[in-house]
């Protein structure tokens, strides 16, 4: 069947057997290796992903939903799975682990350990009937250990690979006692003597993302953990909330299955601690999800109490900020910033009591129900032998040494690391930096993309046009995110009573591999040329399902899906009558839209395989050179008459970075690289075309010039805020931290002779016209304290704070700040600090006053210079840029990218990309990541030679088409115009122009000109369908009364 | 539905994709509670909604539509569909309260991919307002039977007020700002030219749908359709006409007669088209149809040559 491709590798030069030979080898299957992994394989590449699970999904698995947009998490995730699973260059070997590594970059030959499953992955079907038979209950590592299992069992519903494993609790790999489970077995698929299996592959490249490990209070038995069973850690709690965990969402405290109406989370749990057994780094990432615990548990019972005891609250990231806010401003729940001791388990409830220290009240002991411990992350297990295997050195705190201007590559060529082995991130750093080494992946193999990469095979479509309709209906349980508000079983009896519809069932996941297998065997096995799926939104799940009907051998168009989650259930949960009765309309709705539905085809379009940056920052530039280093042509369009950006301002960084001369040479690389065009002084004037195929028009140095491009990426920065409170601007000892910064480069004879100098943070921001946090201005405070200190340790410096915000690693240098003398003193912003001037005989005084929280007065402290942490904010170029390419803004003026979470550098229009600060302040490093993941995803469009555009575009009924002209002056993509015909002039689609916005149907008297998958019968079809049938409900009645 | 249940308001949605759907969507991701009522049919653009779907909507027992797109000048399209949205809306939302129905039952709203919370904010608000208006038409006074025809006539209407929107009834602004769209449909002028254009043609519709049920003498209608005397005199002048025309246009014997007499050959069109005419003032599309399939000529050619010549009236009222 692959012939064609088989004699394609032969070409290719190298020496291999078919299964031993790749691109790319990368090492973890969370969602960083997952995003790796199809970007690599998008821009083709040949891909091993290995796992030592059983399965890919990671930690994000796990999860129940994400923060900060609550999605849940698996849905969002497992379309990803099956992705990978499908994708004809990606090669998944899960249940092994890498042995041993050798040679370089370019040709490393890599050891693999396949671990038995005791199950032949080839025969297993995932039917479970082995796990019903199976005698051994086990505890369920999926999930926590919260509920048990069997030794024979699938890791989790939606695994890929969906097959059995046999774990080490079996009795006949202890004892040899029993063998039910290959009794039962119809497939012969167990073997209960499977031995380990050595497998040798030779990759040109390797990535490194095995994630993080949780930190384990059991091992120091803190605040209980492991001997008070009502302390859990937020990882178990996580399993709590979700549908698919212990109790199937309910959330039920261990020792008695009761719903607990008080609960605590404790912060910083083994993280920013310097005691033995801790880590001094801030895991970053627990404030956010502790706060979206608590949102959830809220929603689950919203009478109960919570109490959050937390120091700094570290809400850096995007949107984090309104998180906060919103988790707390809900009723009953209180957060407390105080640390916190614990006290004892009561005998008769098994209750918790915490003591915990607040200014107003002193020492209290309170009692939980239940106490959730928000740990960090920690290194993988097994690090340092990870390091030695693959000869790569650690940083301090065992996470992966990297490079400070190359945060994916390790100290070994060839190796490269992306996630949370890199240092505590979140879900969307994790795919950022996989998109990011992919990109170097892709510099190092670049002369060897495409050899071994084939494309994907469908079976032949089926014609349908001479059958009858024949819908087939699939309802989604969702787990119970949709099962537990709406009657899913009376919903398929429903369906299966509707016109045309010949096939109604359920399923508890119908995305998940088996599910959407199952569907294309249905649509074999029932002939059904239509498919209804109810579950979630056609916005993130459609493009699943309709690959699901290619497999099942009928047109893509053949699909619609029936929201009944984000518009239903998750909105009417307390309305289940309701909401059963609105999923039914929505599905009948549904039903009638798909009979209308037409087969359409999908046309190639070629891509012009040049890249725009837009942008001549650290971001921009990056990523130019990284598209650049790839064989790409650039166009880099800056509109000063320098490279450089913000960081031409910026001279050393926490981590000691000299910025001046990384960016010298940085700016050095991008002139001689000969595939970077430079435009200085440049405007950009128009943009038009469309994902593979766009045209710029750019003014530069007077001139004005077109580009022809396939892909952009946005990176057009963003400004220092320019503070119009405490006296910046009218008194000159009043600066920002960018001035600063440039006076002790220069070292101003101000800043040497400075006695006292007071830094204010979040200048601007954190308020209500600015509701974000500009998440550098800690570091960027500490680092000149640092600076400052480094120069005059004498002086006094006072950092006057809301939370400090040294997330990561930079929480080391707070440490040492406050080590140093540094004093931070932390104010309220209903209380915020006054400057004034005090006139002292005849030299002006610069006082700044601030509550002392501790000491509980006013502190009047005397400056020689106020540095204000100014907000970043949007650069006012942004703005247009966005204008004229589409790219929406967010409420703050940040550029909003496709997905919080999985699509963090794309835009939801195809073809534009963002990176840098343009994006979310961001420090250097993080820039560098997100450029080089911009580029990394550009790459999988520019890599190829056509992208495929929608069927669903107008067309013209000539006959019916009176050439009154509406739909012309209508569309201003220009995409129809006048031909003439023998019956005249006629409306005239060039479909490759048509972006399928149907405004012109709209305007269409006499309905000539059509959208199609959205044409008038199937809207009308929708609308009809929208009331219930009156008969129905009155002859059902009727024969009720019989 | 028993009698004494409480009003529940049927409303349907029409989202775009890219703002109000998603933001629709992240209402439900956030878990943001709104009342059940509404039911989405997804479109690619604000700016697709037909009016006729409106009045379809409302004819099959919708109390309400709504209507929800990006923010204006947000809109994923470079056509700006959402102005056109607001245009339409604007012109539906006059053409309810012509016929006497609470403008309120349509509404237009701004919801980007963000605002999960404003889209149940919206949801919350819009309900209960339906809620308050009561069902359609009864809400209003109008007894079933009226408020069928007075939509009936308003859905006949719309292909021609497309025409008319298309042409003039659309603000003549070089730069498109809401302020711009706002002022101008609630304009005079824009007064004027609906009822120039729009509300005469919409009376003499309701008059001839009227009519069809059973003979009402003319106070009657004045009555029915809120007319004065002299407004109704003149209009069933020319529903009179038109009510003649229409049902010698679906006298298809006398077409077909005709077309017999010339051996249903199409060479004959123009004559055929001709001694049609001579019977009735004008040619209805019905009566193109009928001539197109006799003669097995394209209707396009058939409408090439009735609007050619000047001779051939498509409009009842062109030449009188």
């Amino acid at each position: 069947m692959d012939k064609d491709a088989g004699e394609g590798k032969l070409t290719s030069g190298f020496m291999y057997s078919d299964s031993q030979f790749g691109d790319v080898m990368i090492v973890g299957g969370g969602i960083s290796g997952i995003q790796a992994s199809l970007d690599l394989a998008d821009a083709g590449f040949k891909v091993y992903l290995v796992e030592k699970s059983p399965t890919i999904g990671g930690k994000m698995a796990q999860l129940d939903k994400t923060f900060p947009t609550n999605d849940c998490s698996m849905c969002i995730e497992s379309p990803k799975f099956i992705e990978c699973d499908r994708h004809p260059n990606i090669e998944i070997l899960t249940y092994t682990e890498v042995d041993s590594i050798e040679g370089e970059a370019g040709d490393f030959t890599v050891n693999l350990i396949k671990k038995p499953r005791y199950v032949i992955e080839s025969k297993c079907t995932g039917c479970t009937v082995c796990v019903e038979y199976c005698p051994v209950n086990v505890p369920d590592p999926f999930n926590q250990n919260l509920s048990t299992n069997k030794a024979i069992h699938i890791y989790f519903s939606q695994a890929v690979p969906l097959v059995t494993y046999i774990d080490e609790n079996c009795l006949f790999l202890d004892d040899k006692k029993c063998t039910i489970c290959q009794g039962v077995c119809k497939h012969d698929a167990i073997d209960l003597h499977q031995e380990a299996e050595r497998v040798k592959i030779n990759v040109g490249a390797i990535i490194l993302s095995p994630g993080y490990e949780p930190f384990d209070p059991r091992l120091r038995g803190d605040y209980g953990y492991g001997q008070m069973e009502n302390v859990v850690t937020s990882l178990d709690f996580e399993r709590l909330l979700c549908a698919t965990g212990p109790h199937e969402g309910e959330i039920l405290r261990p020792s008695d299955k009761k719903h607990p109406q008080k609960i605590a989370w404790i912060h910083c749990v083994g993280s920013r601690e310097v005691t033995p057994g801790g880590n001094s780094y801030c895991s970053a990432v627990c404030c956010s999800y502790i706060q979206k615990q608590v949102i959830l548990a809220k929603d689950h019972n919203p009478n109960m109490q919570a109490f959050i005891f937390h120091n700094d609250i570290r809400s850096f990231g995007k949107d984090f900020e309104r998180f906060y806010q919103r988790a707390e401003n809900l009723p009953e729940v209180t957060f407390i910033r105080s640390y916190v001791s614990l006290g004892n388990e009561i005998p008769e409830t098994k209750n918790v009591t915490i003591r915990y220290a607040t200014d107003q009240d002193g020492v209290k002991e309170e009692e939980f129900d239940l106490v959730v411990l928000g740990v960090g992350l920690n290194p993988p297990t097994d690090v340092l032998n990870l390091a030695e295997k693959f000869g790569i050195e650690l940083n301090p705190h065992r996470f992966c040494k990297g490079n400070p201007v190359n945060p994916m590559e390790t100290t070994r060529p060839g190796i490269f690391v992306s996630g949370a082995f890199q240092g505590p991130m979140d879900i969307p750093e994790s795919v950022v930096t996989a998109s990011g080494a992919g990109s170097l992946c892709g510099h190092l193999l670049n002369y060897r993309r495409g050899k071994l990469a084939r494309d994907r095979i469908y079976p032949t479509e089926r014609d349908v046009s001479q059958e009858e309709t024949k819908v087939g209906v699939f309802v989604c349980h969702c787990g119970a995110n949709i099962g537990r508000v709406v009657d899913v079983p009376s919903v398929v009896e429903y369906s299966s009573q509707l016109e045309n519809v010949v096939h109604a069932e359920e399923g508890l996941f119908v995305c998940s591999t088996d599910a959407a297998e199952q569907i294309s065997n249905t649509i074999r096995e029932k002939g059904l040329n239509r498919v209804v799926v109810a579950a979630c939104t056609p916005r993130t799940h459609e493009p699943l399902f309709r690959d699901t009907l290619r497999e099942g051998g009928i047109n893509q168009y053949f699909f619609d899906m029936a929201n009944i989650r984000e518009h239903c259930s998750w909105v009417h949960s307390k309305q289940k009558e309701e909401a059963t009765a609105k999923a039914k309309d929505i599905v009948r709705m549904s039903v009638a839209r798909a009979a209308n539905l037409e087969p359409l085809q999908e046309f190639d379009l070629p891509v012009n395989k040049t890249g725009l940056v837009v942008g001549g920052g650290i971001a921009g530039m990056t990523s130019a050179l990284a598209l650049a280093n790839q064989g790409f042509e650039v166009h880099l369009v800056e509109k000063d008459t320098d490279l450089g950006g913000m960081a031409r301002r910026i001279h050393y960084t926490l981590d000691g970075l000299d910025v001046q001369s990384f960016l010298r040479e940085l700016i050095r690389k991008v002139y001689q690289h000969p595939q970077v065009h430079v435009h200085h002084d440049a405007t950009i004037a128009n943009v038009s075309g469309y994902v593979g195929n766009f045209v710029t028009t750019v003014k530069s140095e007077g001139r004005i010039k077109e580009i022809r491009h396939g892909a952009a990426i946005l990176a057009t920065g963003a400004e220092e805020y320019v503070p119009t409170e405490y006296l910046y601007g009218e008194d000159e000892r009043v600066l920002t931290q960018l001035g600063l910064e440039e006076e002790i480069t220069k070292g101003t004879e101000r800043v040497m002779n400075s006695q006292s100098i007071v830094m204010i943070q979040c200048v601007g921001c954190r308020q209500e016209d600015r509701n974000y946090c500009s998440r550098i201005c800690c570091n960027v405070a500490i680092k000149n304290a640092l600076k400052l200190k480094e120069v005059n340790p004498k002086i006094d410096i006072y950092i006057l704070f809301r939370d400090m915000r040294t997330y990561g690693f930079a929480e080391d240098y707070y440490r040492e700040a406050a080590d140093k003398d540094v004093k931070f003193i932390r104010w309220e912003p209903a209380d915020k600090p006054q400057v004034e001037i005090t006139s002292a005989e005849d030299n002006p005084v610069l006082q700044i006053q601030v509550p002392d929280p501790i000491l509980g007065q006013r502190l009047a402290l005397d400056a020689d210079l106020l540095v204000l942490s100014a907000a970043v904010v949007p650069s006012k170029g942004s703005m247009e840029i966005a204008r004229l390419f589409k790219a929406p803004l967010n409420p703050d003026g940040f550029f909003q990218e496709a997905h919080v979470k999985l699509r963090p550098v794309d835009f939801a229009a195809e073809g534009v990309y963002t990176c840098g600060i343009a994006h979310y302040p961001k420090h250097i490093p993080e820039s560098i990541g997100q450029a080089y993941g911009a580029a990394g995803r550009a790459v999988t469009l520019l890599s190829r030679d056509t992208v495929t555009a929608s069927g669903a575009v107008c067309e013209v009924k000539e006959n019916d088409c009176i050439a009154c002209g509406a739909c012309i002056t209508a569309c201003t993509y220009g995409a129809i115009e006048f031909r003439e015909t023998p019956q005249g002039k006629k409306a005239y689609v060039n479909a490759i122009l048509c972006k399928g916005d149907g405004l012109c149907n709209a305007k269409c008297p006499t309905n000539a000109i059509s959208l199609k998958h959205y044409t008038d019968e199937e809207v009308f079809a929708q609308i009809d369908a929208a009331i219930p049938p009156p008969t129905e409900a009155a002859i059902e009645e009727g024969v009720n009364r019989e | 539905m028993t009698a004494g249940h409480k009003f529940e308001p049927r409303i349907l949605g029409f989202l775009c994709n890219w703002c109000c759907y998603a933001g629709a969507d992240l209402a439900g991701v956030s878990r943001y509670q709104h009342p059940p009522n509404m039911r989405v049919i997804r479109l690619m653009c604000s700016g697709r909604v037909d009016p006729a779907y409106i009045f379809q909507a409302f004819a099959t027992g919708q109390d309400a539509v709504f209507i929800g797109g990006c923010h204006l000048n947000d809109c994923h399209y470079v056509t700006h569909g959402n102005y056109d949205a607001l245009a339409m809306v604007h012109i539906c939302k006059k053409l309810l309260g012509h016929i006497g129905l609470s403008r309120e039952r349509l509404k237009l709203e701004w919801v980007s991919a963000g605002e999960g919370i404003r889209y149940a904010q919206i949801m919350n608000e819009f309900v209960p307002l339906i809620e308050k208006l009561g069902p359609l038409g009864r809400g209003e006074g109008l007894d079933e039977q009226e408020l069928k025809f007075k939509l009936a006539a308003v859905t006949k209407l719309i292909p021609y007020i497309k025409l008319v929107q298309s042409e003039r009834l659309r603000p003549d602004v070089s730069e498109r700002t809401e302020e711009a769209y706002n002022e101008f449909y609630n304009s005079e002028e824009f007064d004027r030219m609906f009822k120039e254009l729009i509300a005469d043609k919409l009376a003499v519709g309701q008059i001839e749908l009227l009519l069809r049920e059973k003979p009402y003498s003319a106070k009657e209608i004045s009555e029915i359709l809120g007319l004065s005397p002299s407004e109704t005199t003149r209009h069933l002048k020319v529903a009179a006409r038109n009510q003649n025309i229409e049902k010698a246009a679906v006298d298809y014997d006398k077409i077909d007669q005709i077309i017999d007499k010339h051996h249903s050959q199409a060479s004959s069109l123009v004559q055929v088209l001709l001694e049609i005419q001579h019977e009735n003032p004008w040619l209805p599309q019905e009566v193109l149809d009928q001539v197109s399939k006799r003669l097995d000529v394209p209707l396009s050619r058939i409408k090439q040559i009735v609007t050619f010549h000047e001779t051939f009236s498509l409009m009842p009222d062109e030449k009188t």
